[in-house]
């Protein structure tokens, strides 16, 4: 598969007044034309870091290191206004709660014009008429095009985020917690359009959740982000099926499922970022640890193809 | 234990001055209409829903934090809805209430120690500092706030998110309650931590004698955690009994839907779903019938087809290239077409009336059959086309393999 973004040794860190905060630390990935990537972790794992990392939204005070390759781009190196010119157009994004990037005051319409022209030079009425085509393409009737965010429902102002981020046809579509806000039979919806958009298009998803039972539904491979560093990476069915790191293993034993007899939780709170523990970043809550997990950093190596993870005794758990 | 017999809630809607002046009719939120349920000392009873069903409103309902409009709540003999402030002091510190947010639950100017230990003060049930310090730190303990002694004086702002929802729930049971209503006490919660505070919870349970209310929108928690479950659709109840009948074999089609949705957390068992169309409506409107009747994959003819049902059919009908110019055409912009009850109509002007109500009859064979059985008739009168639907059949619970079901089906 044709890469098309491509993570290599990428760090961010925050500077906060308790010092800096490593919320990434050398991420390598690579996500496939087409692809459906799954980003998993719990609070503070560094996943949205990584979506806002893709989107240079970063806060100010923050730091990138490593490589972000997209296309002929290295994203970690280029400046705002650069930025602007890639965001929206080839890489758009969907968050977790739309009217955060709906304004209030605009009416839907008008949100679509002014994201169209600001990338290309069309007619206002070449503009309108794309809108009408994305709005009705996620089951918004044009007779609302005029109607203001709030007159709309929960879901339906996500189809028109939605519809709104790819209007541009993006080739890369970053999805921070989308169904987070919605209700269960509302959030299948919305996923069964990011399932048939997949199907229609080349374009490529990075779905970042906390909801594995998401991310077993839509991705094609999952990476598993704990404290800042990747634990584990692969095809979604060889996680769900044979996890590697401990973690990815405590993580779905702990989802609560219609099929839960028995409830599995993991010792212990994910670790202060700015004073991060030696060795693996797992080791105090890991059940299996030994005390060279507490003085080596685990290299994150392949143990089945296609499936590396950074445990020092992943080969035990093959 | 408790018994609640057809508690209506309704919300007011704030409108303006002017709204008022010129609309006689009163505007409410429907949060919870007619819901009847009775909860047996020692159980767990799940209510769940998705948000706007009114699970939330009787949950605080039960502990008098909204007054009903309707209907009756009965704790322990006392008519919770008519009892005095002297009375409810006592049932308060009998029924206590967990909230979803722990970070909201907890002043962030007051230490975790006194939070905990401030119920006891408030009901005057410590004779002094010493005592109350003691009895905090015991509770402490139970609830797994350890090391007790330094938490003590730390603030919420200190603690992690499951360790403020210990502490929330330490102030709850610290009165030793008979009854805890917990309302989505572990949503905000990362997955590794939530099955611990369910795990506490239940321990709880066994060792004060509890009995929970659990308020939850999470099908898959409420199957672990429960013994009964009322399932509650825009303030209804439409199917209620023991969880295993109710998963093993769901019978109310909103049940279904429900538990359809939820996502599977297995890869390898990837299938298409059915998902009813839509979303909740507005609980200040709710529709005739059965509220899921316009949703519904199951729906009969007699489910409570009314005028916007049709109207939102025009819709739908305008999102299809092959037939949106046509539409237009004939029947004119939506925003003129009204709809009221069980009818619904516009104004004709000039055009041709036989082809307008020709049009209108050929679309609803395309429609839904239940639908369009449904319809009365179509009309012209008085420069007028109405179409008017059939009313609906009565709606009552009926018992079905062991549960209570709303639905015509049965």
């Amino acid at each position: 598969m044709e890469t098309l973004l491509k993570a290599e040794d990428l760090s961010v860190h925050y500077s906060t007044k308790r010092g800096y905060v490593h919320a990434l630390d050398g991420i390598n990935l690579a996500i496939g034309r087409g692809e459906t990537l799954g980003i998993v972790g719990e609070t503070g794992s560094g996943k949205s870091t990584f979506a806002k990392a893709i989107l240079g939204i970063l806060p100010p005070k923050s730091r990138i290191e490593g490589r972000l390759q997209f296309h002929e781009t290295d994203l970690a190196r280029i400046d705002a206004e650069y930025f602007r010119r890639i965001r929206g157009k080839d890489i758009a994004l969907i968050f977790q709660d739309p009217m955060t990037r709906l304004n209030p005051l605009m009416r839907i319409e008008d949100h679509f014009v002014e994201t169209i022209k600001a990338h290309e030079s069309v007619s206002e009425s070449e503009a309108r008429a794309r809108a009408v085509t994305a709005l009705t393409s996620m089951r918004v009737p044009e007779s609302r095009i005029r109607n203001y965010p709030h007159e709309f429902s929960g879901g339906m102002r996500q189809r028109i985020m939605i519809a709104l981020a790819l209007v541009l046809k993006p080739s890369l579509l970053v999805a921070d917690e989308p169904t987070t806000s919605l209700d269960v039979i509302v959030e299948a919806q919305i996923l069964e359009i990011l399932e048939d958009l997949k199907r229609i298009s080349s374009m490529s998803l990075v779905l970042i959740t906390h909801n594995l039972g998401i991310v077993a539904e839509v991705c094609d491979r999952v990476a598993v982000l704990y404290a800042g560093k990747l634990a584990e990476l692969g095809p979604v069915e060889d996680i769900f099926a044979r996890p590697i790191h401990p973690y990815t293993r405590l993580l779905l034993r702990s989802i609560i499922s219609l099929d839960t007899k028995e409830l599995h939780s993991i010792e212990g709170t994910p670790p202060d970022l700015v004073d991060p523990p030696s060795g693996c970043r797992f080791h105090p809550r890991c059940p299996y640890a030994q005390p060279v997990c507490a003085e080596q950093v685990p290299p994150f190596v392949e143990f089945r193809s296609g499936q590396p993870a950074s445990c020092l005794f992943g080969k035990d758990f093959l | 234990m408790l018994e609640v017999e057809d508690l209506v809630v309704h919300y007011p809607v704030k409108t303006s001055f002017l709204q008022r002046l010129f609309s006689r009719e009163k505007l409410s939120v429907h949060a919870v209409d007619g819901v009847s349920l009775t909860l047996r000392s020692g159980e767990i009873l799940g209510l769940v829903g998705e948000s706007g069903c009114g699970k939330t409103t009787v949950g605080r309902a039960i502990l008098k934090l909204v007054e009903p409009t309707s209907g009756m709540i009965r704790f322990e003999g006392i008519d919770v809805t008519r009892a005095k402030e002297a009375d409810f002091r006592s049932l308060r510190r009998r029924i206590q209430i967990i909230f979803q947010d722990p970070h909201a639950s907890l002043n962030p100017a007051m230490t975790i120690g006194r939070a905990i230990g401030h119920p006891l003060k408030i009901h005057g049930l410590a004779s002094n500092d010493r005592e109350v310090r003691d009895n905090v730190l015991r509770v402490m303990r139970e609830v797994g706030l350890t090391p007790e002694e330094q938490l003590f004086d730390k603030y919420p702002g200190d603690l992690s998110g499951g360790q403020k929802q210990r502490a929330v729930i330490a102030r709850a049971i610290i009165l030793k309650p008979r009854l805890i209503v917990a309302d989505e006490p572990v949503a905000m919660l990362d997955m590794s931590v939530r099955a611990r505070v369910l795990e506490l919870m239940l321990d709880l349970k066994t060792k004060y004698d509890l009995t929970y209310v659990f308020i939850t929108h999470d099908l898959a928690t409420a199957r672990f955690l429960c013994d009964r479950i009322a399932i509650m659709y825009l303030g209804r109840i439409v199917e209620f009994g023991p969880v295993k009948r109710i998963y093993e074999s769901p019978k109310h089609p909103y049940t279904r839907a429900l538990l359809n949705a939820i996502p599977v957390p297995d890869p390898k068992r990837r299938a298409p779903k059915i998902l009813p169309r839509g979303e909740v409506p507005d609980a200040v409107y709710p529709p005739a019938g059965c509220r899921f009747h316009p949703r519904c994959p199951a729906v009969l003819t007699t489910c409570g087809w009314e005028g916007r049902d049709f109207i939102d059919y025009l819709e739908e009908r305008r999102l299809n290239p092959e037939k949106v110019q046509r539409d237009e055409e004939i029947l004119g912009p939506l925003d003129e077409w009204w709809a009221r009850g069980f009818q619904a109509g516009r104004k004709i002007g000039e055009e041709d009336a036989t082809q307008l109500i020709e049009h209108v009859r050929s679309i609803l064979t395309e429609a839904q059959p239940q639908m369009n059985q449904a319809v009365r008739d179509v009309s012209i009168r008085d420069r007028q086309i109405t179409v008017e639907f059939h009313d609906p059949d009565l709606l009552g619970q009926k018992e079905v393999e062991g549960r209570l079901v709303e639905c015509l089906l049965y």
